[in-house]
């Protein structure tokens, strides 16, 4: 067994380090004036990428470190002196800044696209890369991944419906080969390609895992920050060796946590569910509010959809790996969606697996994907179920629309209802 | 379903029926569709953009076309958070307030804030409510097999709810109806390309309006009567800016900023309603119609902000617009909020730029009530152009 002592945090300072190390390969593809593979969290086809050794970049992440790191609006303002409105999406107009600045970004130079592959899981994926189309002139692969028709009604796998979205899925997968060979001017090797799916599969199997072990109480790691940053991982070394031995070692620390009741904070007496995307502006200070409180971040629908419906532990049949990826792709994605339009369902799963105590909903202006539906699904889940809820707007992005006292202040409230209600309970009241 | 749900305009002169369609086409309680109802027919609602209404209307039943509304979002406003457009409030308003009801509704994923149309209603509403996945990469040459089995599987759930079957001979019928009413759509804006003086711009865009309201067959019968009357108009060309208006691809500007916009120019194009004119041509009429929709859909369309599509470089279809209006200048319009209208507006405004072309940049609201700065603005923008 590993002294308790390297144990504790590994994942932590190891998921940092690969972070880091990432970026740095970034950086030198850049210098050595190469191109990269721009792809999105919902659907980044890294499997078929890393099998033509394409670097791979990560926009939606590229941005939020700008924001994490405090300098998001000088880069959002650039944008918007080029013409781009306070209304649209945060990340696209950190990524424009960075690409007019010549990938300047505060861990590196990020290299240009030489092409770019995304889905139609978000909407803004499509105009942000018609953005890049007119600055380099480069690829854009569109994959059409078709989510749930209707509430209840996803079709199971192997039915008609089924079959005609996979069909078309690898069809597309298919035509992002093509690109692929001549993008890169190799041969596509089908061998290599089922090399870099083992690692996506123990990507999966782990991620599924950890998020599982967070049932434990307390739990093993806060879904708010600590998962940020193994969600990272996540998504930029999918199909990577070293991906997949993070996820490995991390769920030995959190099995470790687990049997030895080690959690996050002093004292966890609150469990929360969160339902949107981070506040990057504030993201530290965010997470304080509640653990200030002995609230602590359980779980949240972020790590499912930002995971690219990684939570499902799908893993590839290795014998068809093309077959393969466009069910898993379909499975995976899908079920990202289910989880942002369907919150409501998401969210009473959550609460019954996860003793969730509260929800915090953070819908934002950047991501209307996720955040339109939040205040019906809201409605809807609290009608059906007795677990208070918040409702706190903000960005993930542009601090501008971050009032971070008046959150502060319904967060505080927030508590002291969970507080009243729970001594309620002790003295059934 | 014999009754007409459009009357009381026959007989009357081209002023008096184009004041009827205007009332009609800004009419939140939709008359024609509970007319409808009244009479025992089923409605199924599309959001925008594009509908392949030929499917509904086979199966017998009224394909209501949801464009939001001018009105306050009282009932739907807590079921949104901030930041997001007027029509997806409106739109829910309608059938929330009761001023429409429906019996199946169909969004799409058009935008990120459309594609949570599906989720909201179905929370609301037991019938069914759900996305038609029109693709998003279409020059996949797996597109139009793709779109023809979303539209079977569409098929399937509409003859469920219609209680028929929808017979190749029915979509083909339908086909021919909706192949009519394009071809006077188009009619219609020739003559705001070539004699805009003969018909007003919020006339013509009510003459759109009030078909998303209405069985197709009717508004073919009212367009035929009524299109002769606008050619025979005997009015004097004045020495007005042609302009095309672009960026009402989904919200529509409330028929007060129409009227006000046709008051300073001529707007000889436009992508008013774009989505009930989407399809540029005849449809074929053959053994497999589903396929001849969903290949006409991929290959025989018109463009907007919310379909990708890589031979359809958006600001490359607005010059070729303008070109064949021949403008002369365009209005680069974008909904409050709309964020795929938003980020057009930068493409436009880049190509019109490198072309030459002036161009007036606004944002809009169905439920804005004040035009006068906007009038002001816009006479400025067209005097500098007119004096220069």
């Amino acid at each position: 067994m590993t002294d308790s002592q390297d144990l504790l945090g590994r994942g932590n300072r190891e998921g940092a380090q690969l972070f880091r190390d990432w970026f740095g390969e970034l950086n030198q593809c850049a210098d050595d004036g190469e191109g990269a593979a721009y792809v999105f969290v919902m659907g980044s086809f890294n499997e078929i990428l890393k099998s033509f050794d394409l670097p791979v970049v990560f926009p939606e992440i590229n941005s939020l470190q700008t924001a994490v790191r405090k300098v998001a609006d000088g880069y959002i303002n650039e944008a918007e002196d080029h013409g781009y409105s306070p209304d649209i999406c945060g990340y696209v107009k950190a990524d424009i800044a960075m690409q007019l600045r010549g990938g300047e970004h505060p861990m590196g130079t990020i290299p240009k696209p030489k092409l770019a592959v995304l889905t139609n899981a978000c909407n803004t994926y499509l105009k942000w890369a018609e953005a890049w189309e007119r600055l380099y002139e480069m690829p854009v692969v569109t994959i059409d991944v078709p989510g749930t028709r209707a509430q209840g009604k996803s079709s199971p796998v192997g039915s008609t419906d089924f079959e005609n979205d996979r069909r078309y899925v690898e069809h597309q997968i298919k035509e992002l080969i093509t690109v692929c060979e001549k993008v890169t001017g190799k041969k596509f090797d089908i061998d290599k390609l089922r090399e870099v799916m083992v690692h996506t599969n123990t990507v999966s199997r782990c991620w599924k895992k950890l998020l599982d072990l967070n049932a434990s109480r307390p739990s093993v790691f806060n879904a708010l920050t600590d998962g940020t940053v193994y969600l990272g991982v996540a998504n930029g070394l999918r199909g990577d060796k070293r991906g997949a031995d993070f996820f490995e070692r991390l769920v030995e620390e959190m099995e470790y946590k687990a049997k030895n009741h080690i959690g996050t904070i002093g004292e966890e007496t609150y469990r929360l569910a969160f339902a949107g995307v981070p506040c990057y502006p504030i993201f530290r200070r965010f997470n304080e509010m509640f653990s200030d409180w002995g609230g602590s971040f359980v779980h949240s629908t972020y790590l499912w959809f930002a995971s690219g419906g990684s939570n499902k532990g799908y893993e590839y049949d290795l014998s068809d790996p093309i077959k393969a990826l466009s069910e898993g792709t379909l499975l995976n994605v899908r079920d990202a969606m289910d989880s942002m339009f369907y919150n409501d369902i998401v969210l009473e799963k959550m609460c019954e697996d996860f003793h969730i105590d509260g929800i915090i909903y953070h819908p934002i202006k950047s991501c209307r994907t996720v955040s339109t539906g939040l205040a019906d699904g809201r409605q809807a889940f609290s009608a059906r179920n007795d677990i208070p809820s918040l409702f706190l707007e903000s960005d993930m992005m542009d601090a501008r629309v971050v009032s971070e006292a008046q959150m502060k202040n319904r967060a505080d409230a927030f508590f002291e209802g969970l507080a009243t209600r729970r001594k309620q309970q002790l003295t059934g009241a | 379903m014999t009754e007409k749900l459009f009357t009381g305009w026959q007989g009357h002169n081209l002023d008096e029926i184009l004041l009827q369609c205007r009332e009609l086409a800004e009419n939140p309680d939709y008359p024609t569709v509970k007319k409808w109802r009244e009479q025992g027919g089923k409605v199924v609602g599309a959001f925008q953009v594009y509908f392949p209404d030929e499917l509904v209307h086979a199966a017998g039943m009224l394909p209501l076309k949801l464009r939001g509304a001018s009105l306050p979002p009282d009932e739907s406003d807590s079921h949104f958070g901030s930041y997001l457009c007027s029509i997806i409030k409106t739109s829910l308003e309608l059938v929330l307030s009761n001023r429409v009801e429906l019996d199946m509704f169909v969004t799409h994923p058009i935008c990120d804030a459309a594609r949570n149309l599906a989720a909201i209603w179905g929370r609301n509403y037991d019938y069914t409510c759900q996305i038609l996945y029109l693709p998003q990469n279409p020059n996949s040459s797996a597109s139009v097999d793709y779109l023809s089995d979303e539209y079977n599987r569409l098929r399937r759930d509409l003859e469920e709810l219609a209680g028929v079957e929808i017979t190749t001979e029915a979509l083909n019928n339908s086909i021919a109806v909706y192949n009519k009413n394009r071809e006077l759509m188009r009619r219609l804006y020739d003559i705001k390309r070539e004699t805009p003086w003969r018909i007003g711009a919020d006339d013509a865009y009510s003459l759109v309006a009030i078909g998303g309201m209405m069985l197709r067959e009717e508004h073919n019968e009212f367009l035929e009567v009524v299109l002769p009357m606008i050619e025979a108009v005997e009015a004097k060309q004045e020495d007005r800016i042609r302009v095309v208006f672009e960026g009402a691809f989904c919200e529509q500007p409330p028929l007060g900023l129409i009227r006000t916009i046709g008051q300073s120019c001529y707007v000889v194009d436009d992508d008013f309603l774009i989505g009930m004119r989407y399809i540029l041509s005849d449809v074929k009429e053959t053994d497999d119609p589903v396929r001849e929709l969903a290949w006409a859909y991929i290959n025989d369309s018109s463009y907007s902000p919310v379909q990708h599509d890589l031979n359809k470089r958006k600001e490359h279809m607005l010059l070729d617009r303008f070109n064949k209006a021949k403008g002369e200048a365009v209005i680069v319009a974008a909904a409050k909020m709309c964020e795929p209208g938003l980020e057009e507006q930068v493409a436009y405004i880049q190509a019109l730029d490198e072309a030459s072309i002036p161009y007036f940049v606004s944002e809009f609201e169905e439920n804005m009530t004040s035009f006068a700065s906007l009038e002001l603005q816009l006479e400025t923008f067209m005097e500098n152009i007119l004096f220069a």
